[in-house]
Order: structure tokens, then C-alpha cells, then sequence
């Protein structure tokens, strides 16, 4: 662990380990009536169990099979994921589905953080908050994806959406063409996170 | 704050590091869970706890971990709002704990703002914001077009520092990436704006 310069007096000290920190944090919340413990494990229940990509999955494939609900995703993205019992945390107000097509390709991100969908796309993977995708995939999104894997036609359009407030965005990817008349359930297990966010293709 | 976390166009990053993995350790769990709890509990905001990752000592918010911020902000809010005094933090966690550097104040809406609708040409205004601001700063100045708007949202530069404003909405706004920089990719870059940081274009 990095020395840090701004630790105030104890400077001269060696930094805690950060686990030995998040114990500290915890202990005094708990001293302080706050029930960490308990809150924990709700925690990691949400983050295994319900905040899962196979959310998104199911809105996708909702919307190949079903145009009315597609149309009504494109209206208003909260009130049409909350139909599938997906709920959004309150301050995400706004969910904006972004139509992937043959000459239209999406890709979301967040340049001063990390936000995400995350109760329908799943908490965003480890690189999307490492400040390599940050920094590079606004300026070099072409370079970023096919380093990613996607290397994109040239006649597609890109068009990268940086979650810089507290809308959300979810990317629609296409459907692959050999799966038209698939059932709902089976087109729900092709649907990636990746390509909800949208560094991939299915 | 023209601060280290506002990396959108910055150069020098090497590939992205594909790394799906939402969690390394469980302490990173722990961080995430205890300051959800602490949001929850209204201890702080998003807003609040956004812009004290953001003033995290430069080489600290480079070198730390995502979870570290996390944590890193928790404990700053904590020690700043009277929950926990920073000593106590240390003793706990047998060591320094750094935390965030403190933060310069907060502003308000701007007086004279504008309703936009789909296909208007905007500018971002050329503010320098020296408290917490969501507009980064690879759109300072640059002209773009509306193509979406979001319900209203707490004003972040007020909300992070306890300053009264009202809510406004956030502008989806498309600008050509070969206008924000000249040797990007070409692409369509989309920015959730507030309404504070936006005026119609000449």
C-alpha cells in the first residue's frame, strides 16, 4: 500500500492495511447502533443474487419477442424494466435503451466514476472502472473495442455515452439473425453483460 | 473540481486489462456495502460521496484501488460530518488512514436557465468549478445538440456541499469526438449535461 501525502499528522505512520481499515470503519459503525453486520449481508445477497445481468438479458430478449414492450422500453426504460419486477434504485431516474442495429453500434461508460444500470445490467465489471476504459474509450472508442474484441465494420457508427449524471443507459444489442423464433427463455441465456454495455457483439 | 478522476480524453493509458471480476477480496464487498449503508441511513449523499473520492490526493486516487475510494470517501464523510473522529479510525485500524483532502465550497443553480428541447444547439459554459461538478471537462466550451432530457435531478455542485438549489433535469447532448479532439476516432460522444452547465448556442 502507497504511502499517502495527505494523511494529515500521522504522515509518518505506515497506512493500515485496507482491510484493516474497511474492520475499523466497520467496528465503529456498529458502536454507533448502525447494524453493519446485518446490512452486510443484505449487501452481498443484492450484489450475487438480484443484481445479475440475467435482469438485462431478460428486458433484451422482452424486446426481440414482444414490440409492444419494446416500443414502451424506448418510451420510458424505468417503467418498462419495472414491469419485469426490475426495480431501479431511486436517484436513477431515467433508463435510456440505446437500439444497436447493423450500421448503429452503442457503447456506454463512465468517465468521472463508474455508474452504471446496475440493478438491470449487473455491477459493472473491473475494467469498466479501471481508469484505462475511463479515460480511453471517448477518444479511442473504435481502438478501445477492437482491443476489447469487437473489431467493427468501418461503415458502423459509433456513438459512446458517458453516464456523467444520474440517467442510466443500457445498451440493446441486435439479435443474431439465426435465433428468429427462438422462445423468450432461450433467447434470454445469449445475452452478455458485455454486450449490454456494449464492448461486445452476440 | 478540474480534479485527477475527470479522465475522459486523457492519453498515456495503456490497453484496458480485461478483468470482469465486480469483486477482488471480500473487504471490497464490506467497503461497498458500508457506504450504501451509510447512504441509506442519510448519513451523506451520492453527490457527497462522489466528491470526496474526487478529493482524494492525486497520487492516492491513482494508486488506490476502486474500493479504496469507496472507502477512502466513506471515512472522509464520516470524520468530516462528527460520526467518527479520524483518531479513532487510525486506532481501530492500527495504522494511518488517509482520507480526502477538504473541500472548497459548493454553488447553485445558475440563475437563468433554459428549457431545451431534442435537436437544439448547445454550448457548455466555461465555468471552473472549484467544488464538485459533473460537467468534465473534455466539454468545457464545446457546442453540441440535445437529443435527450431526463426528469429533474438534484444540482450536484449544490447537493455535494449541502447548498440549497433546485433540482434540474440533464440534457443528453451528442458532439462529434473529432470536435473534441481532433485525433480521436470518429464517433458520436453523448454527455448527460445539467441544465446549469448548458446554454444555446450562438
Amino acid at each position: 500500500m502507497a504511502a499517502n501525502p495527505s494523511a494529515t499528522q500521522a504522515s509518518h505512520r505506515t497506512t493500515a492495511p485496507v482491510e484493516r481499515r474497511v474492520d475499523a470503519l466497520e467496528a465503529a459503525l456498529h458502536e454507533r447502533g448502525m447494524e453493519p453486520a446485518a446490512f452486510i449481508a443484505e449487501f452481498e445477497h443484492l450484489a450475487e443474487e438480484e443484481w445479475v445481468p440475467r435482469n438485462g438479458a431478460r428486458v433484451v430478449a422482452k424486446a426481440w419477442t414482444d414490440p409492444a414492450f419494446r416500443r414502451r422500453l424506448f418510451a420510458n426504460g424505468r417503467d418498462a424494466v419495472g414491469e419485469l419486477g426490475i426495480a431501479m434504485p431511486r436517484h436513477h431516474r431515467h433508463l435510456v435503451v440505446l437500439e444497436n442495429t447493423d450500421r448503429v453500434h452503442n457503447v456506454i461508460c463512465c468517465t468521472l466514476c463508474s455508474c452504471t444500470a446496475f440493478t438491470v445490467i449487473g455491477l459493472p465489471p473491473g475494467w469498466y472502472k479501471d481508469l484505462e476504459y475511463r479515460a480511453r474509450v471517448v477518444r479511442q472508442s473504435r481502438a478501445v473495442l477492437k482491443e476489447m474484441g469487437l473489431d467493427l465494420p468501418a461503415d458502423v457508427e459509433i456513438r459512446v455515452w458517458d453516464t456523467t449524471a444520474d440517467t442510466r443507459y443500457m445498451v440493446l444489442p441486435q439479435q443474431p439473425a439465426h435465433t428468429t423464433g427462438w422462445p423468450e427463455e432461450a433467447l434470454v441465456l445469449l445475452v452478455t453483460k458485455d454486450s449490454m454495455i456494449g464492448v461486445a457483439r452476440l | 473540481m478540474d480534479g485527477m478522476h475527470d479522465l475522459g480524453g486523457k492519453q498515456g493509458f495503456g490497453p484496458v486489462r480485461v478483468d470482469d471480476a465486480v469483486f477482488h477480496a471480500p473487504w471490497e464487498k464490506r467497503a461497498n456495502a458500508l457506504y450504501s449503508l451509510a447512504v441509506k441511513l442519510g448519513v451523506f449523499n451520492m453527490d457527497e460521496y462522489r466528491h470526496a473520492i474526487e478529493r482524494m490526493e492525486p497520487r492516492h486516487y491513482l494508486s488506490a484501488s476502486y474500493y479504496e475510494r469507496s472507502l477512502t470517501s466513506l471515512a472522509t464523510l464520516c470524520v468530516e460530518k462528527g460520526l467518527i473522529p479520524l483518531d479513532e479510525l487510525e486506532r481501530r485500524a492500527g495504522g494511518a488512514f488517509p482520507i480526502a483532502l477538504p473541500s472548497a465550497a459548493g454553488r447553485s443553480n445558475v440563475a437563468a436557465r433554459e428549457r431545451f428541447l431534442p435537436g437544439d444547439v448547445v454550448q457548455v459554459v466555461t465555468d471552473q468549478v472549484a467544488g464538485h461538478v459533473r460537467m468534465p471537462a473534455y466539454v468545457r466550451g464545446r457546442v453540441g445538440v440535445v437529443v435527450g432530457e431526463s426528469p429533474a435531478y438534484p444540482f450536484p455542485d449544490a447537493h455535494a456541499h449541502g447548498v440549497d438549489a433546485d433540482d434540474e433535469p440533464t440534457y443528453d447532448v451528442r458532439f462529434q469526438a473529432t470536435d473534441l479532439w481532433p485525433d480521436a476516432d470518429p464517433a458520436l460522444v453523448h454527455v448527460g449535461i445539467f441544465q446549469s452547465y448548458l446554454r444555446r448556442a450562438a
